[in-house]
């Protein structure tokens, strides 16, 4: 909200810096986001008095005027006529630049010499009168600064108001606040309270039907009014805080809003049939057409201002197009009232437009100054537009409210705070906040807060005030007592941790994608209607289409930041994302979250480089991977089996990952059609683990095991065999021996071509064999060692390579 | 014979000079001092001297020896140092050439930005717990103080799966799920991502929070301005001037926002900090006595402070970097740089 310094002066005493009060405002709970000085441009404009006015003896329609600021006299050529001695003006001297972009220079017009000029509205940039020169009060002080006298060099707070202060919408609001950390009182603007009744009972009367969603409704009456344009100083105090003036009626109204915080309403009068007003909620169905010229229809959870037949007025929100002040208008009704926050919030929300007004009322305004504000208003009406007061008013407020005294222990501030404020310095700052503080027995208050303060209802928020007015920055430092949680991370983080090291070691860049996608993401990977990954859950209010569902893959997400990367010419990929998929349970409310580590790769194992070779990645490269993961996670007996049947992964190159029976994640290459629905050239590959599924089975720390003491031998060995045999199978009939000297047994290579038959391969093993309790001989080790081979050719009907 | 001896002396030390190589050397050694070499023989021929003479010969002869064969030595030690030199003065390679390297892959500055906090908070005796994203609004708002209705529910644009379920918009339902669960004390981070339908250069519809919280007998403000104290110095630099100014949550009070000194403009103000010398980098309050009641805690006895920072905010001002959907786009040639 936008505060006028100059305004809040009216009501505070400000002896302090804009920056410092700035801080002040900041650090007690109003924040202050920018604090910007206007009327800047008003140099070498000052206030001068009109001497005399003699005709130009070479020109009819311009005359020569002296102007004098006292001392010194000014010779200046105009053309207006609405001058007149003794009046005071804006005079522009040689050397200012107007607001429109005239620069002001001696010059001879028609043969006169002009040191200056004065100036209208238009050419100030203040308003849309050209019609004459403007005229000042006649008390502005002769050589004063322009800018100073009309009040425009000014600064404007963007004040930041929280919620729970509707009271602080108002510079009056803010001005408490200001008056609460300075130690002061607020000095509210005098205003005549005229008595309940009188004159205006005759003319009118205010009906509520609905006292629940209206508690309180003032009415005044103005008579005799003239309608026109608001004075100099109305209209720069609301266009200064971007409010734009319409005429003095309406101008006032918003005027008594920012002093007061309370929205008021214009009606006129004569336009009310049965010149009455009722307040009742809305039919259903109602049509109703606000001020804005919108037709809206309501329903019966809608509050009405109404005259004696029909709708003249959305409550708290907008007026209606039938009763809104004209320039005929001669009889003003203004409504000062008090309408239920939430009420006025839903139907503002219903109709999906908020005013200042609704704003303010929404929130809660003070029940407690409604009259206040609308007698500001009146006697400003009266005194600007040439009006007469009906006298009296109506006070239509059945049920007052009564703010509750809240009991507050000391004790308790100093509990929550830390802190030992003692009781006398509690019960200061709360009288600063104007709340009405009792004494009770052993520490305690009794505090009534005032109307205007209706988020004080509990204790706590004593102690918010407490701590507020004695400054957070008061409050000591200190560290809690009392024991650390049990555990320091969470199981699945730590494993989370490790596994991103992981990943990261082996190439790996972490992407991180949105958790919504396109809902036909999932029919990319063609999967087939039935999968349950299909049924995505989808967002009611999605910001746009492609991010309307929660995804159930990560898959999709990938292959997307892939397409992107690709057409950014990164080239050779390697990422994952370990986040959650969301997974669509019947007769769950909530989904099924849980997380998975999905990986892509594609492209070269590396950028070119003049002394590393650079090949394809492929198949094992991801396979490789998984393998390190498992050993790093001590994850046992993870087996890798044939997966023909992924409707995303090619049928020949990729595998499942199982651990027994249970299937904990898929490995290898996207099916060509998915990676060219997708628009990308080339082989993907990818993995995906289950990622709290393989949690599961995570290993403990594993326990050192003593070195061996004696040497190990090796022996190699290349072995024909059918091309279609599955290298596991090799290395599994040797483990079947159970040679308790094979130590290891590692595939070293794989051979097709040269020296070996058609149909066949060779694969080439490094054994070790390893003895616990002494040096194995050569002889002992090629014993084994031909029982391997006559084995493998016993199974496979190897040949031994030569 | 003695004229003899100095001339042997004198041809030795004349051919160790010329000597260039190991072999050049050896074959003077053998010459002289072999078997067949002439100061060898010279020495056998001692014994046909008379007495006198042949000591004092013998003598110097055993010096001569001693002294050529240090010589020798000498003349092969520098021999072979100079090839050393020669052939290490051969062996040249450009250092100047890229080496192998090993092409690590990087966290996301995301996470890594998550695991320093997490870090930091652990340290401070915290632990992780999480909660589900997609969130019922009981314990989204509700429980946290926020009716429907309530304004604070606008200024935090939501989006809806049905009429009571929401994809959460803050981490702050894992405080409740955790406070249910569990008896006071309750020490515990929860990080995660969160949602709000809003998207711009500052803005993105999913982003990371961490929400922290601690509840126990005897927690006051105080305690609050000091573990947060000590987070900031930690995570900006000890020398970080910080600040707790009030604020409103409708699920704590009193709330405070924390605000660091703007490291850019050193607090002069600029573009960063909207020229207030200022960055919000967390909210902060008192457990409001109102939560209590949804978790079934006595605020008569246990009180307790909850704060929650943005991850995203704290990534872009620590990397410096102005667009939030970069983190979203996942550009390799961003996610090197970190």
């Amino acid at each position: 909200m936008k505060i006028s310094l100059n305004w809040l002066r009216d009501y505070v005493d400000i002896r302090m810096e804009v920056k410092d009060l700035v801080n002040l405002l900041t650090m007690g709970g109003l924040e202050v986001e920018a604090a910007i000085p206007t009327g800047q441009g008003f140099e070498k404009i000052i206030v001068a008095e009109i001497a005399s006015i003699r005709r130009h003896p070479n020109a009819d329609r311009l005359v020569l005027v002296e102007a004098k600021t006292g001392e010194e006299r000014f010779s200046v050529v105009c053309g207006a006529t609405n001058i007149r001695e003794g009046h005071r003006v804006p005079l522009a001297r040689v050397g200012a630049k107007l607001p429109i972009g005239v620069e002001i220079k001696r010059s001879k017009i028609r043969g006169e010499v002009s040191e200056g000029m004065l100036c209208s509205e238009i050419e100030l940039g203040m308003g849309q009168d050209a019609s004459g020169i403007m005229i000042l009060n006649p008390d502005a002080p002769l050589g004063a600064d322009f800018g100073d006298v009309i009040g425009l060099k000014d600064t404007i707070l963007e004040v930041s108001i929280t919620p729970n202060r509707p009271d602080c919408l108002c510079v009056i609001g803010v001005a408490r606040e200001i008056a609460a950390l300075t130690q002061q009182r607020v000095k509210y603007p005098p205003v005549t309270l005229s008595s309940q009744g009188g004159e205006i009972d005759e003319k009118t009367s205010v009906t509520i039907l609905d006292p629940d969603l209206c508690p309180r409704y003032v009415a005044r009456m103005i008579e005799g009014v003239k309608i026109g344009p608001s004075p100099h100083w109305l209209r720069n105090r609301l266009e200064k805080i971007g409010i734009r003036s319409i005429n003095n009626v309406v101008d006032v109204t918003n005027y008594a809003m920012i002093e007061y915080g309370q929205p008021l309403h214009a009606f006129d009068f004569e336009l009310l049939e049965e010149r009455r007003i009722v307040v009742r909620r809305a039919r259903r169905g109602e049509a109703f057409t606000t001020l804005d010229g919108v037709k809206r229809s309501l329903d019966e959870e809608m509050l009405m201002i109404c005259d004696g037949v029909k709708p003249v007025a959305l409550a708290g929100i907008m007026g209606g197009l039938n009763s809104e002040i004209r320039a005929e208008t001669r009889t003003v009704l203004l409504e000062s009232a008090y309408f239920q926050p939430a009420n006025n919030r839903r139907t503002s929300k219903k109709l999906g437009f908020e005013t200042e007004a609704s704003y303010r009322f929404g929130r809660g305004v003070d029940y407690g100054g409604a009259l206040t504000a609308a007698n500001r208003a009146a006697s400003l009406i009266q005194e600007i537009a040439g009006a007469r007061g009906v006298e009296g008013v109506i006070d239509a407020y059945p049920k007052p409210i009564r703010p509750n005294p809240i009991l507050l222990d000391v004790r308790n501030v100093n509990r929550i705070l830390g802190t030992s404020i003692p009781i006398g310095q509690v019960r200061t700052y709360l009288e600063h906040l104007e709340l009405d503080v009792r004494e009770e027995a052993e520490g305690r208050l009794s505090v009534t807060p005032p109307s205007f303060r209706g988020d004080l209802e509990r204790e706590i928020d004593l102690v918010e005030e407490v701590a507020r007015l004695s400054g957070y920055e008061n409050i000591p430092l200190t560290l809690p007592q009392g024991p650390p949680s049990s555990e320091e991370k969470g199981r699945e983080l730590i494993l989370e941790q490790k596994v991103k090291d992981l990943l990261v070691r082996h190439g790996y860049h972490e992407v991180i994608t949105y958790s919504f996608t396109a809902p036909h993401s999932m029919n990319a990977l063609r999967l087939s209607p039935g999968d349950p990954r299909m049924k995505c859950l989808p967002i009611l209010n999605p910001l746009t289409e492609d991010s309307s569902v929660m995804r159930t893959s990560l898959i999709p997400g990938l292959i997307e930041t892939a397409r992107y990367n690709l057409s950014h010419k990164n080239v050779n990929l390697m990422i994952f994302e370990l986040k959650k998929v969301y997974l669509n349970i019947a007769g769950e409310r909530l989904p099924r979250e849980t997380k998975y580590l999905t990986g892509l790769a594609m492209g070269m194992d590396g950028d070119p480089h003049w002394a590393c070779p650079r090949r394809a990645v492929d198949f094992y490269d991801v396979k490789g991977f998984l393998e390190d993961l498992f050993e790093y996670l001590r994850i046992k007996g993870v087996a890798f089996g044939r997966a023909a049947d992924v409707p995303y992964l090619h049928p020949g190159t990729s595998s499942r990952v199982l651990l027994g029976k249970e299937e904990i994640g898929l490995l290898g290459e996207i099916h060509p059609q998915v990676s060219s629905d997708y628009g990308i050239p080339g082989k993907i590959f990818l993995f995906e683990v289950d990622f709290e599924r393989m949690g599961k089975y995570a290993g403990e720390e594993s326990k050192f095991r003593p070195l061996p003491k004696f040497p190990a031998i090796h022996r190699d060995l290349s072995v024909v065999v059918e091309d279609h045999l599955e290298a596991e199978r090799v290395e599994e009939a040797i483990h079947l021996l159970r040679q308790p000297l094979i130590d290891e047994v590692k595939l070293f290579d794989v051979y097709r071509g040269h020296q070996v038959p058609q149909g066949k391969k060779s694969f080439s093993y490094r054994i070790r064999y390893q003895a616990g309790d002494r040096t194995l001989t050569d002889d002992e080790v090629n014993q084994y060692h031909e029982k391997v081979i006559s084995r493998l050719r016993e199974i496979f009907g190897a040949e031994l390579r030569g | 014979m003695k004229e003899e001896l100095e001339k042997i002396r004198e041809e030795c030390q004349a051919s160790l000079s010329e000597a260039k190589t190991e072999m050049d050397v050896a074959e003077i050694r053998v010459r002289i001092l072999g078997r067949k070499g002439s100061l060898t023989q010279l020495l056998k021929r001692l014994g046909s001297l008379p007495e006198a003479e042949r000591k004092q010969i013998g003598r110097r002869a055993n010096e001569i020896k001693e002294k050529l064969e240090a010589r020798i030595e000498q003349a092969l030690e520098d021999i072979r140092e100079r090839e050393r030199r020669e052939s290490l003065a051969k062996e040249r390679i450009d250092v100047t050439l890229p080496g192998r390297r090993m092409d690590f892959g990087r966290r996301h500055p995301l996470t890594q930005t998550l695991d320093e906090i997490v870090h930091i908070f652990s340290l401070l005796g915290f632990e992780v717990v999480e909660g589900p994203e997609v969130e019922l609004d009981y314990y989204n708002f509700e429980a946290l103080n926020i009716p429907k209705g309530h304004p604070a529910r606008e200024m935090q644009a939501t989006f809806f799966i049905s009429e009571d379920v929401v994809l959460r918009t803050h981490t702050s339902p894992v405080q409740v799920r955790t406070m249910e669960k569990r008896r006071p004390p309750v020490r515990v981070i929860c990080p995660g991502v969160v949602y709000r339908c809003d998207s711009d250069p500052t803005h993105s519809p999913m982003f990371h929070q961490v929400e922290g919280l601690l509840v126990d007998r005897g927690i006051t403000f105080s305690d609050l301005k000091g573990v947060l104290t000590v987070f900031v110095h930690r995570m900006f630099g000890k020398e970080t001037n910080l600040r707790f100014r009030p604020s409103f949550f409708p699920f704590t009070e009193p709330s405070a926002e924390i605000d660091i000194e703007c490291f850019i403009c050193g607090g002069r103000g600029c573009s960063v900090c909207s020229n207030t010398g200022w960055l919000e980098i967390l909210g902060s309050g008192m457990v409001d006595p109102a939560v209590y009641r949804f978790v079934d805690y006595n605020p008569e006895e246990v009180t307790g402070f909850a704060f929650g920072m943005g991850i995203e905010r704290i990534a872009m001002l620590k990397f410096g970097i102005h667009d939030i959907r970069l983190f979203y786009t996942n550009d390799l040639r961003f996610l090197r740089q970190f």
